[in-house]
């Protein structure tokens, strides 16, 4: 096992050295450079040239690169242009919004998911299954921005109860010791924050888990159709053994694996859908601040937050891969 | 029996769920005292002299003031700080009389002292500090610092008279100088502050940008001035708290709070407006103005129009150096029917190159080019042309401008005009930034192509100098260049205002006479708010202030 996570780890190197390469080149090819975004339409020749000078940018590329390079290397990812603070600040600023989402997002997706899958499959062929398939079309089918616009409309505007924007009501007074909004409310005993913090990641949750949900649902029913017809299954049944035990002991642990697989890869897809919810609930995550910084050609952002948001997304598939071995002894004993 | 009994558990969680959100959601807090405001993005700082971008001025001008203010919703100078300034009969002075009685936010007296110490901190800026990206606005008017292109610097000293009186004098004789001084910029702060807490520390970082390393300015740190509005918090991303200043020496503030709450997507500013969460916003998109005026709960204020949207004429190609063929251009352009038909009301016709509202130096007998084919083609045809004319129109993709917000049908209906008065269009077009900014610049940009601006401050060289000077654009390499540039030197140097205003008014006539381009529209931004949200008044270079706005019961 440790062999095995020291050689994923390892792995991360060349993924970062190949993605930092490839970001450092995409973001110089996008037309307009971080002077024209700062100046707007007062940018004369004069003022771009001395920007430009100031941020390097008409150095070589390889030089503008090493020197990248350099600065990463020792801890510092940058600073943006536009906001002038440093990259690892906002990182740390708004990386608890999108984890809060992330988490939000999944446990809706899981906890919906995994029991509407299972008594699909339990519950094969009739109304239940179909209305459940027609459930995860129509979650796959609609654009998350889409139904992030009508669940604001209808439970925000329309009915008035749920918040439309943002983290936490402006009007709350609360200390923010993590910037995890609804762990700090706990923490500091603000149950009124903390609970105006949950409203408020109730509908981008929603909107954010909604193909997972319809994914994860899929993926449960026919995993747990697949493995209640297995041989172990029947032996159980045939044992006497009630139907709820042979369910959780025999069907579901042996189901699970491939939908953890999917749980994980739906993490990483969970971080770049926040983009679009973080922006239509103008969520203050790593997903606006991406998407900001591409309109502003703001290049410390685009290099330090993409490179750190791959860390994430190959870290937490590292740790899926590693759960296996909890969920499933036989890869467990079969690593010894 | 167990089956229901499930369902049952099953309901009664999801009904317990609904009722708690309905119940802690329902009643959505809201306080008499406090304004909550969605600005499109944190400020970059609070230090008004290393700012220049419209949300850090939003707050800054709670907190703020300059020496020359403007008379609210308008563009004329009023007392700010100053109660009266007055240039000497050479130009290189300007001797200010400061009110009394009037201290920043922190105790420190408001004296002759402190205007001083404002104006030599921004002259002796250096490094990064001294950029465009920094300092964008010092460079702009005073054009040099002490260690920065010192030979065109505009400031030389400043003098302390006692504690009401400030003279600054200057290298040049500079006529727009008290008017450039109502940009916040050049708002004057504690000094006590700026030396306390940092505010001219500050390096570059690896990558070349410009980072403050003191505690003014920043988030979490401070900003004192002696505005309506003091910094209570500002956490990032979150939102910046101000809270009124109750030893405010002019109109205290009815308004206990103002919130300033980053909503950086314009329709989610929309949404937080019609669910109470905010109560005003800025530039509303105009295709959101019809919804926020037929709700019963919102209203839309407008912000006076200050800025212009025109067509270049670049006279370096031929056959644009005749001026009959430019006059059959302004007669060409069918600018009533675009106004009227794609800026949805809140476009108004432009007939010279400032607005009408900054009325400082403004032409009331500017020669009207009004759609008239006919005599575009007459014109054509008396410059000994052949019809139709060639011309390479060309037109900005990928962006939306004030003046401008969908520039491809801007350029539709004007090359249908153009085409019924006797020219053809051969279209270019590229993408705003950098290419077609870029080529417009450099006068490659064909003869025709749509630019616009936004003035800073109001004074008619905010418009007139800053676009007709780049003589690249309009190929005004020319005796028509010649003269022009020599009366908008003259005017820049004038400093009597009766005899400033007339001479822009000449230069306005001037302009038109000899078409060096043809304005076509100035625009009016639209602000959201609720009904609930009486008092706001509009400026139109955007030195808003809260501390006459009030919340009723609407």
């Amino acid at each position: 096992m440790l062999r095995f996570t020291v050689r994923r780890l390892l792995l991360l190197v060349p993924i970062l050295i190949g993605l930092s390469i490839l970001v450092f080149v995409w973001v110089r090819a996008l037309p307009g450079t971080p002077a024209e975004s700062l100046l707007g339409e007062r940018a004369d020749a004069e003022s771009i040239a001395e920007i430009r000078d100031q941020l390097g940018l008409d150095d070589p590329i390889y030089a503008q690169y090493w020197r990248y390079v350099q600065t990463v290397t020792s801890g510092d990812l940058g600073t943006s242009i536009a906001t002038r603070q440093p990259v690892t600040t906002e990182i740390r600023e708004r990386l608890p919004a999108t984890v809060e989402l992330t988490i939000g997002a999944g446990l809706f997706a899981v906890i919906l998911g995994l029991p509407l899958g299972f008594f699909a499959a339990k519950r094969y062929g009739t109304t239940f299954d179909h209305a459940s398939l027609v459930v995860s079309l129509i979650g796959i089918s609609i654009p998350v921005f889409f139904l992030g616009l009508l669940l604001k409309y209808v439970f925000a505007y329309r009915l008035g109860l749920l918040p439309s924007v943002g983290r936490q009501d402006v009007l709350i007074d609360a200390d923010h010791p993590t910037n995890f909004y609804v762990l700090d409310g706990i923490v500091t005993g603000n149950w009124n924050a903390a609970w105006d913090a949950v409203k408020h990641l109730i509908l981008p949750a929603i909107a954010l888990g909604s193909i997972p949900l319809a994914l994860i649902a899929r993926i449960t029913r026919a995993s747990v159709l697949d493995v209640q017809n297995e041989d172990y299954v029947r032996t159980a049944r045939a044992k006497g053994l009630p139907p709820g035990q042979v369910d959780r002991n025999h069907v579901f642990r042996n189901a699970v694996l491939p939908i953890s697989t999917v749980v994980g890869l739906q993490v990483g897809l969970l971080l770049s859908g926040a983009i679009l919810t973080e922006t239509v609930f103008a969520f203050p995550g790593i997903g606006t601040w991406l998407q900001q910084a591409i309109v502003n050609r703001d290049y410390p952002v685009l290099q330090g937050g993409i490179l750190f948001v791959a860390i994430i997304v190959v870290v937490v598939n590292l740790l899926v891969d590693l759960s296996y071995g909890l969920l499933n002894p036989r890869i467990r004993l079969a690593g010894k | 029996m167990r089956r229901y009994l499930k369902l049952g558990l099953a309901i009664a969680v999801v009904s317990l769920f609904s009722a708690t959100a309905a119940f802690a959601a329902a009643h959505r807090s809201t306080a008499s005292d406090t304004l909550v405001f969605g600005a499109s993005s944190d400020p970059v700082s609070l230090d008004p002299a290393v700012t220049s971008d419209g949300e850090s001025f939003r707050a800054q001008n709670q907190i703020f003031e300059t020496l020359v203010a403007q008379k609210p919703g308008t563009t004329q100078l009023a007392p700010g700080l100053a109660t009266s300034w007055k240039g000497a009969p050479n130009g290189l002075s300007w001797t200010f009389t400061l009110r009394r009685n009037v201290s920043f936010h922190d105790g420190t007296p408001f004296n002759a002292k402190a205007v001083c110490a404002n104006f030599d901190r921004w002259y002796n800026f250096k490094g990064p500090i001294a950029s465009d990206a920094a300092s964008y606005y010092y460079n702009v008017i005073f054009t040099g610092f002490k260690t920065k292109s010192a030979k065109t610097a505009l400031y030389r000293s400043c003098q302390a008279k006692g504690d009401t009186t400030a003279v600054i004098n200057l290298k040049r004789r500079f006529g727009p100088f008290p008017a450039a001084l109502t940009l916040l910029p050049f708002a004057i702060q504690s000094p006590t502050a700026l030396e306390k807490y940092g505010a001219d520390k500050g390096s570059l970082s690896k990558d070349g940008v410009y980072t403050p390393t003191g505690e003014y300015g920043i988030p979490g740190g401070q900003a004192v001035g002696t505005g309506p509005f003091k910094i209570e918090s500002w956490k990032l991303n979150d939102k910046l708290v101000l809270v009124r200043n109750d030893s405010y020496w002019g109109k205290k503030a009815i308004l206990r709070r103002v919130i300033l709450r980053p909503i950086a997507d314009n329709t989610a500013r929309l949404q937080a407006l019609q669910t109470g969460e905010i109560q005003g916003y800025d530039n509303v998109d105009p295709q959101n103005i019809a919804t926020i005026q037929k709700s019963k709960s919102l209203k839309i204020v407008d912000r006076p129009s200050f800025n212009i949207g025109y067509i270049t004429i670049n006279q370096a190609i031929k056959p644009f150096d005749d001026l009959r063929v430019r006059q059959a251009v302004a007669y060409a352009l069918d600018r009533n029917t675009v106004v009227k038909s794609l800026y949805l009301g809140r476009g108004i016709v432009a007939d010279e190159f400032q607005p009408s509202t900054l009325k400082y130096g403004y032409s009331a007998s500017v020669p009207k080019y009004r759609f008239n084919p006919a005599k575009a083609k007459a014109l054509l045809q008396a410059a000994g042309l052949t019809l139709p004319v060639e011309v390479e129109f060309w037109y900005p993709s990928d962006v939306s401008r004030p003046y401008m917000p969908d520039p491809k049908r801007n350029f539709q209906a004007f090359s249908a005009s153009l085409a019924k008065s006797g020219f053809k269009v051969v279209a270019k077009t590229a993408p705003w930034r950098p290419d077609y900014l870029g080529r417009a610049s450099a006068g490659t940009a064909g003869a025709l192509n749509f630019l616009g601006w936004t003035g800073d401050f109001g004074d008619p060289e905010s418009f007139l100098g800053s676009i007709l000077r780049a003589n690249t654009q309009f190929g005004l390499d020319n005796a028509v260049g010649k003269k022009l540039y020599a009366d908008l030197d003259k005017a820049l140097a004038e400093t009597n205002v009766t005899k400033r205003a007339a001479m822009y008014r000449s230069i306005n006539n001037y302009i038109m006479k000899n078409v060096i381009g043809v304005p076509y529209v100035s625009t009016r931004p639209a602000l959201g708010f609720s009904k609930s949200v009486v008092g706001f008044v509009a400026s139109p270079t955007l030195n808003d202030q809260f501390n006459t706005v009030r919340l009723v019961d609407a």
